[in-house]
């Protein structure tokens, strides 16, 4: 590792790790709920693996993988990054509080799942880990945001290069949430588990929650729109179609990303129907930007294989750099979006969500979402940035052209087996899926048995995935490595536009938020309510 | 901003689909009254087989005549854990918990609620003849996989 990105290395290890612990849990829970026999097993063991897989994935690898990513974009297309020691204290601030949730969930005193609900209680440690996990990624934001300054003094009048206005973007829609999230935890979570308060509302606690739970999904989602709007296109060899479209899109999730956050309370008392309808609507605003991009990218590769010499009318697609294992990790998680978008579509629908709500459904919902959209645009993503970052080529290369389609066989086994099965009626998480045989539950038997097979295959791509990783990070001749370019669009970026006026839309987000919750906690909160003492049933 | 002819017709049509979308979800929950259940009524969980209504758990006709079930979860239970109603005429749910949150899955049906300790969830549905499986949705312990039910729907004999 060159001593330019340590740091960002520093980073990406921590996600890799997580990443690797999260999948070998993973695939023990798959099977377990297939019904195979594992040894030492328990439902203790099942629930405490939901817990760390959850808090792993979604909170560990995902943000100190973008932190990572949004460091190397910032010093590459800014050419720096203000207040580095800063940088290095959020990355400690983070890995401790990591470690200190990660060390209680694997005593078995945090198995509350990754979504913590009130009155479920874990040991104080887990609320104050996650929260210094989030305050080092504030101080993550922070450098960006300085990092940006810094570089805007010195160029009035120009646009702030695209990857680092999505990288903002990412920033910010990440302060509007966690500022929920602080709310829960810090208001009332750590409180209550310390002993101070008795009792805390669940209802509340919820609201709060979701209120970060949803655009973290965007926090995930953004960066991986980063790395398709300005690497994709150039590895591809072509242009990015439209660069003001692209900012436009990242303006509208700094706007819809948050006030969307009851359509995961849909089926909960206390609030109102008209206000789970309006969350509907914003819900399906978000929609918009997705579809923009899904536009947007696959003209920036028809461009790629146009220039490549294409001339018939699909003819591009076979032109495209298939065997590159960045480009098919990135466009093969991009693709994957087009159905996981349409199942988050249903989700979000006010009444078609009570066909779906809290079964197997959802899981197969968010696997393909931020468990390949995500996720694999990561993995892409790291092929990228190892060599950049170590001057080692990507080995063995063959492995890596083969992961990305194993992760997407073991994707389609296991995440379409997981909606079919959530249609049948099947909860999500749960250690024994019989019901004591009831008949209803031997028709989903079946599926969970597909839905292993599949978690077999993708166990197989993460640890390709993790050889790739060792091997090019840690062996090899180091060579010159290759620079970091990002895609030139179609048509020459003017000065900054509407869509550049970042400190504009974040106050239009907050103005939205407050209106999405003002009322409907207010008026909660009026109400007289009672509350709950913690329990641990674990 | 210059957008590329394509790309504006793909961004209306894109807008026109989530417009059709949004409209299709309006017309049912104002037509035809399909909404989650929404209501807000507060309990202390701590004295839920004291509050009237959910002293003894199960089907009551009220004098108006209208059918509701009362249910109470608790680790790791359903009381009561067997419930018969009527097939085809509305059935007003009414549900608490005691402890932490549960949920209210009859599986089959669009009978899916979370089930909140000192909140009273509520919603109506009718359902067709059938043995359903009532089963726990949201974790609640180790022992979530095991909180189950029964409703049974019943054609009426008369």
């Amino acid at each position: 590792m060159s001593g330019r990105h340590r740091l960002a290395g520093a980073h990406l290890a921590v996600a890799i790790t997580a990443f690797a612990l999260a999948a070998c849990l993973g695939l023990l829970q798959a099977l377990s709920i297939a019904g195979i026999e594992l040894p030492e097993w328990s439902e203790d063991l099942f629930y405490l693996s939901v817990t760390a897989h959850g808090v792993l994935m979604a909170l560990v690898f995902t943000t100190f993988f973008i932190m990572g990513l949004g460091y190397v974009l910032a010093r590459e297309s800014l050419g720096r990054l203000a207040g580095e020691r800063a940088a290095w204290v959020g990355f400690w601030v983070a890995l401790v509080g990591s470690g200190a949730a990660a060390w209680v969930i694997l005593r078995g005193d945090a198995t509350v799942l990754y979504t913590f609900y009130p009155p479920l209680q874990a040991h104080p440690a887990f609320y104050i880990g996650a929260t210094l996990l989030v305050v080092g990624s504030w101080i993550w934001g922070a450098v960006l945001l300085a990092s940006y300054r810094s570089w805007r003094r010195e160029h009035r009048g120009e646009a702030v290069p695209l990857p680092v206005h999505g990288m903002l973007a990412a920033v910010i829609v990440w302060y509007l949430a966690t500022a929920g999230l602080a709310a829960e935890v810090v208001g009332m979570l750590i409180p209550w588990s310390l002993g101070l308060v008795a009792t805390i509302d669940p209802v509340v606690a919820r609201t709060y929650f979701w209120w970060f739970g949803h655009p973290l999904t965007y926090f995930w989602l953004i960066p991986a729109y980063v790395v398709w709007y300005t690497v994709l296109p150039q590895v591809a060899g072509g242009r990015l179609f439209s660069d003001p479209l692209a900012r436009m899109v990242f303006v509208l999730f700094i706007l819809f990303s948050t006030p969307v956050g009851f359509h995961h309370q849909f089926t909960d008392p206390g609030i109102e129907a008209g206000w789970k309808l309006a969350h509907t609507f914003s819900t399906y605003a978000i929609l918009y930007p997705s579809l923009v991009t899904a536009f947007t990218i696959v003209a920036s590769l028809e461009v790629a294989g146009r220039l490549g010499g294409a001339r018939g009318l699909f003819d591009w697609i076979g032109r495209l750099p298939w065997r590159d294992p960045f480009f098919s990790a990135v466009t093969l998680a991009m693709l994957t979006f087009t159905v996981g978008g349409f199942g988050g579509a249903i989700n979000a629908a006010y009444a078609m969500n009570a066909m779906v709500h809290n079964t197997a459904w959802i899981q197969g919902h968010f696997h393909l979402t931020v468990g390949t959209t995500v996720a694999l645009s990561f993995m892409g993503a790291t092929y990228w940035l190892l060599p950049r970052l170590t001057g080692r080529p990507l080995r063995p290369l063959a492995l890596a052209r083969l992961q990305p389609w194993g992760w997407i066989l073991g994707m389609a086994l296991f995440s379409g087996s997981n909606h079919v099965a959530g249609l049948m009626g099947l909860p999500r998480r749960i250690y024994d899926v019989s019901y004591f045989g009831a008949e209803q539950a031997s028709r989903w038997i079946p599926l969970t048995k597909v839905a292993a097979l599949g978690a077999v295959i993708l166990f197989a791509s993460a640890f390709a995935f993790l050889v790739v990783v060792v091997v090019s990070a840690w062996t090899g001749r180091r060579g010159e490595a290759p620079a970091f370019e990002f895609a030139r669009p179609l048509a020459p970026v003017a000065g900054p536009g509407i869509w550049d006026r970042l400190g504009l839309w974040t106050l239009v987000a907050a103005v939205l938020v407050a209106l999405a919750y003002g009322y409907p906690l207010l008026h909660l909160l009026a109400q007289e309510r009672f509350g709950s003492p913690g329990v641990s049933p674990f | 901003m210059k957008v590329d002819l394509y790309e504006k017709i793909w961004m209306w049509l894109a807008a026109g689909m989530i417009a059709a979308f949004l409209g299709a979800i309006t017309f049912a929950a104002g037509s035809q009254a399909i909404r989650p259940p929404s209501h807000l009524e507060t309990i202390d969980p701590a004295t839920v087989y004291d509050a009237p209504g959910f002293s003894a758990p199960g089907l009551v006709e009220e004098p108006d005549g209208r059918l509701v079930v009362s249910v109470v979860a608790e680790m790791f239970l359903f009381d009561p854990d067997e419930i018969r109603v009527p097939a085809r005429r509305p059935i007003t749910v009414r549900i608490t918990a005691t402890d932490v949150i549960h949920g209210f899955d009859v599986v089959g049906t669009n009978a899916n609620a979370m089930v909140v300790p000192g909140y009273v969830t509520e919603f109506t549905l009718s359902f067709e003849p059938g043995e359903y499986l009532i089963a726990c949705h949201e974790y609640c312990g180790l022992l979530h996989h095991d909180m189950q039910g029964v409703l049974i729907a019943e054609e009426e004999t008369s």
